[in-house]
This record gives structure tokens, C-alpha cells and sequence, in this order.
């Protein structure tokens, strides 16, 4: 039953065109930004927001990679459910030293 | 004994085995390299003087290195579509690419590595350098790795496409969601490292 295959090979020539067409319309915007990036690092931004700007700009990318590079825009609720508790407990990994630093507890006891 | 749901999805997942396999590696990969940006960041606040790493890392190259990891995306998914217009003259081509950019990733970083060496710098040298080493030399063991699967793809796991074309279509797409994570992971990793 071609409709339960994962991949449909070539009953959506005219989707995959479409496809294509978005891969490099985000090709061209990934290239944009990595210049974006490298230009605002040559300005020499204090220290906060110089880090603020970056990881906005990275966050930018990387989004745009996994949204239409990995389909996550078209993906099923299962994997979006994975990812999503991955984020949480990612967000929880980078957040434990973050709150460590500002008590300043552990760094200086 | 065949391996299930290679083709045909799963009912109650809705997911082909592979890909939801694929993900649920990729969530580990996060949570890895996620405990090593915690670690750096730890690092980092709790020092009194940090160098900035354009001061000492080459930042044309690494530029360069990531156009052409961004390249190698596009090359890659490239081969995936080609797959799914039934092309696969156009899929090797596209995958050799990717293979290729993905060495000339390799290559850039080896004499990124060997200026270092040959300056004295180790991982042992300092803090920074101990979080660059082992950060980027993860990342780099993960192109090596990617190649490998991609290269077995565009020679001998090509064979499947005759009998299979769908199982191997959706096996390229699963190599590909490793390696756009891998470009991901770098997209990160180069500003973090190089720039701030």
C-alpha cells in the first residue's frame, strides 16, 4: 500500500521540485547568516550581548537546518514529542551551571 | 528473518523503525554534546579571565570550513530528493559531493590542529584549549563517521536501490538526519569557539 511507504518515490515529482526549491532558498539564508555572524563578531560588542547576538543568530541556523534539511516542519507528533522533551532536559543541562555560577556556591565556597 | 517496518510504517507509531531509531539517537547526541556546552559554560563563568577565540584560533578558516559544511547539507539532501525522483546517477553525484565536502571539512582541521601543535598548544596547555580540543574533536570523529555511512551508501549499500528502492531511500534519509546534525552542532560550535 504505497500510502503507508515512507517514502513515495515518484508519485510526488512536483512536491519534491517544491522541496527543492525551499532547500535553497535556506542554502542561500544559512550562507547570509554565517556572514552575519562573522560580521557582528569584527565589531567587537561588549561581552553580553556580543554572546546574546551570536547564540540568536546560531539559533536562527540551526532551526532553519532542522525545520527543512530534517523535515521537522512536516514530521510526525511522535518525534516532535522526543525532541521536545530533549529540549527540556537540554534546557536543564545549560541551565545547572548557569544557576551554580550566579549563587556562586560551588565556584567559590 | 526480514527487519521489520523498513518500508511499510508503524500503525501505532506512524514512523518507519529507522527513522524513529535515528531520533532517538540523534536526542542522545543533543544530551552529549548538551553535558559538554554545560561543561564549557561552567568553565568559562567561573574563570576571571577568559580569551576571546579569535585571539587564538584562525577564523578564515573556520568560515571557510563552515560554508562548506552548510554546503554539504544541501549536497546531501540533494541526494535524498534525487532518490525519491528516482535518479540515481544524480543521487551518487550528490552524495560523492557530500563526501567530499565532508573531507575537505577534515583536511581544513588537520591544519587547523597541526599550526596549533606546532605552536604548543595542547589540550593541556590551558582551559580554552582543553574545551576546543575536545569539543571540536568530537565534532570531527562525528564527520568521520558520517562519511563512513555515507560512503558505504554511495558504494556497496547502493545495491539495495535495485531491490529496494524505498528501504533505501529511507535509510539515505536517516544517514542525512545525522549528518545535517552534525552541520548543526557546528553551527553552534563556531561561533561559541571562534567568535565570542
Amino acid at each position: 500500500m504505497t500510502t503507508d511507504h515512507a517514502a513515495d518515490l515518484g508519485d510526488h515529482a512536483a512536491d519534491i521540485d517544491k522541496h527543492v526549491r525551499v532547500y535553497i532558498i535556506v542554502f542561500v539564508a544559512l550562507m547570509v547568516l554565517t556572514i552575519v555572524t562573522v560580521a557582528i563578531a569584527r565589531v567587537h560588542l561588549p561581552v553580553p550581548i556580543a554572546v546574546s547576538v551570536a547564540l540568536l543568530v546560531a539559533t536562527i541556523k540551526g532551526s532553519l537546518v532542522a525545520c527543512y534539511f530534517m523535515h521537522l516542519v512536516s514530521e510526525k507528533k511522535l518525534i516532535l514529542a522526543v525532541l521536545l522533551l530533549t529540549v527540556v532536559f537540554f534546557a536543564v543541562l545549560l541551565a545547572l551551571p548557569i544557576l551554580t555560577h550566579s549563587n556562586g556556591y560551588w565556584i567559590h565556597p | 528473518m526480514d527487519i521489520p517496518y523498513t518500508v511499510e510504517v508503524r500503525r501505532d507509531t506512524g514512523l518507519t523503525n529507522g527513522k524513529i531509531g535515528i531520533w532517538l539517537f540523534l536526542a542522545s547526541e543533543v544530551m552529549l554534546f548538551g553535558a559538554l556546552f554545560a561543561s564549557y559554560i561552567l568553565i568559562r563563568t567561573g574563570s576571571s579571565s577568559w580569551p576571546r577565540g579569535d585571539s587564538i584560533l584562525n577564523v578564515p578558516l573556520a568560515t571557510f570550513n563552515t560554508i562548506v559544511l552548510i554546503s554539504s547539507s544541501i549536497t546531501m539532501v540533494m541526494a535524498w530528493a534525487s532518490l525519491m525522483r528516482r535518479r540515481l546517477g544524480t543521487f551518487r553525484l550528490y552524495m560523492g559531493g557530500t563526501i567530499l565536502l565532508g573531507f575537505v571539512f577534515l583536511v581544513v582541521k588537520y591544519f587547523e590542529y597541526s599550526h596549533k601543535f606546532h605552536d604548543g598548544l595542547f589540550p593541556s596547555s590551558n582551559n580554552f584549549l582543553a574545551i576546543y580540543f575536545t569539543l571540536t574533536g568530537l565534532h570531527m570523529l562525528h564527520v568521520a563517521g558520517g562519511m563512513a555511512v555515507n560512503a558505504y551508501f554511495l558504494g556497496p549499500g547502493s545495491k539495495l536501490y535495485k531491490t529496494n528502492p524505498v528501504w533505501f531511500t529511507n535509510r539515505v534519509e536517516n544517514s542525512g538526519l545525522f549528518w545535517h546534525f552534525v552541520d548543526l552542532v557546528w553551527i553552534f560550535l563556531f561561533p561559541t569557539l571562534y567568535l565570542l
